[in-house]
């Protein structure tokens, strides 16, 4: 089982008063009625698939409620660290970089 | 007229305490606890030890959201319930009410039924900004947990540390419950408080009877 912190209760939790949901920092385009169709696409369907450090959204569902980000190791399963909706990992600059926008979630 | 006065004349609430003559009844009303109170005075049975269960039927729970960080938010709050808005995974009570937290913008009041639309009109007027007042008392019971071996039926129910060291008094936790959920809260030594949602309380009344049995469970007022 997975212990997970959460950055608002500010204490680890077990794994299953989480829910995954899905990856994390995808922009919205600004203007939808003018971005094309591969752009759209992007937002709503196309998804990384990374072997190794994934940034995610997580849920805690039966706790306090509040979507948080967590970066991930898909082989692993190891969580580097878990940062509040609007803010930046507090890692090595390095993976912060390389992902689709940052100004979502 | 006002941003205030004109949301407020699109606003409806009501008074959701019954008037005197409709029977209401508690999401437990169906086991008929006060029928078990009286097996406990007949065998006499030993209260100190074993678990103590109580229910703290309809009261009035009101569900209180905002930014804890608005400007004048945590002071009107204060000011209207004469409590300090509580801090992470904590609580605040006066004896008759109590305040917890629940999340970063939400708080759980509980209170007399009788206060809820009286607080709830109170907040409404008090509280400045986006915020949110639902009076919740209808979903929600409370039960009271005590006793030698309250905490071992809390760490057969719930993956959440119930040591001493993690779990002080009046500390709040939303966490698992069996496969449900409830609001913890450290009430005394050994005394717990569970919220416990209206359409969970059936399941979860069973399985802590189930998971008191080995130490004996006797039902309180
Ligand atoms: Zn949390």
């Amino acid at each position: 089982m997975l212990y997970i912190h959460c950055p608002y209760c500010e204490e680890h939790r077990s794994e299953e008063e989480f829910h995954y949901k899905g990856q994390a920092h995808i922009a919205r385009p600004d203007d939808p009625d003018n971005c094309t169709d591969v752009e759209w696409a992007d937002f709503i369907y196309r998804r990384d698939n990374p072997r190794g450090e994934h940034k995610e959204q997580w849920y805690h569902t039966v706790g306090c409620r509040k979507f948080f980000n967590a970066i991930r190791d898909t082989q692993s399963y190891e969580i580097k660290t878990t940062y509040k909706v609007g803010e930046q990992p507090d890692m090595a600059a390095g993976i912060v970089t390389g992902q689709q926008g940052s100004n979502a979630s | 007229m006002s941003d205030r006065q004109e949301r407020d004349q699109t606003r409806v609430w009501m008074q959701q305490l019954p008037s005197g003559d409709v029977r209401v009844e508690s999401p437990l009303y169906h086991a008929d606890l006060p029928s078990m109170m009286a097996i406990n005075d007949d065998a006499g049975a030993d209260t100190a030890g074993g678990v103590a269960l109580a229910e703290l039927p309809l009261q009035a729970h009101l569900v209180i959201r905002g930014r804890a960080e608005a400007p004048g938010f945590q002071e009107s709050l204060t000011q209207a319930l004469g409590l300090q808005v509580p801090t992470r995974l904590s609580s605040v009570s006066d004896g008759s009410q109590t305040l917890r937290w629940i999340g970063p913008d939400e708080w759980l009041l509980t209170a007399p039924a009788s206060q809820a639309f009286d607080i709830e009109t109170k907040l409404r007027a008090a509280l400045p900004g986006h915020v949110a007042v639902v009076d919740v008392s209808g979903g929600n019971t409370i039960l009271l947990l005590s006793g030698l071996h309250a905490r071992s039926v809390l760490k057969k129910s719930t993956s959440y540390d119930v040591s001493d060291r993690n779990f002080p008094l009046g500390k709040v936790v939303t966490t698992t419950m069996g496969k449900s959920q409830a609001v913890i809260r450290r009430v005394d030594e050994l005394g717990w408080e569970l919220i416990i949602r209206r359409s969970f309380a059936d399941y979860l009344w069973l399985w802590l009877q189930d998971a008191s049995a080995e130490y004996g469970l006797s039902v309180h007022e």
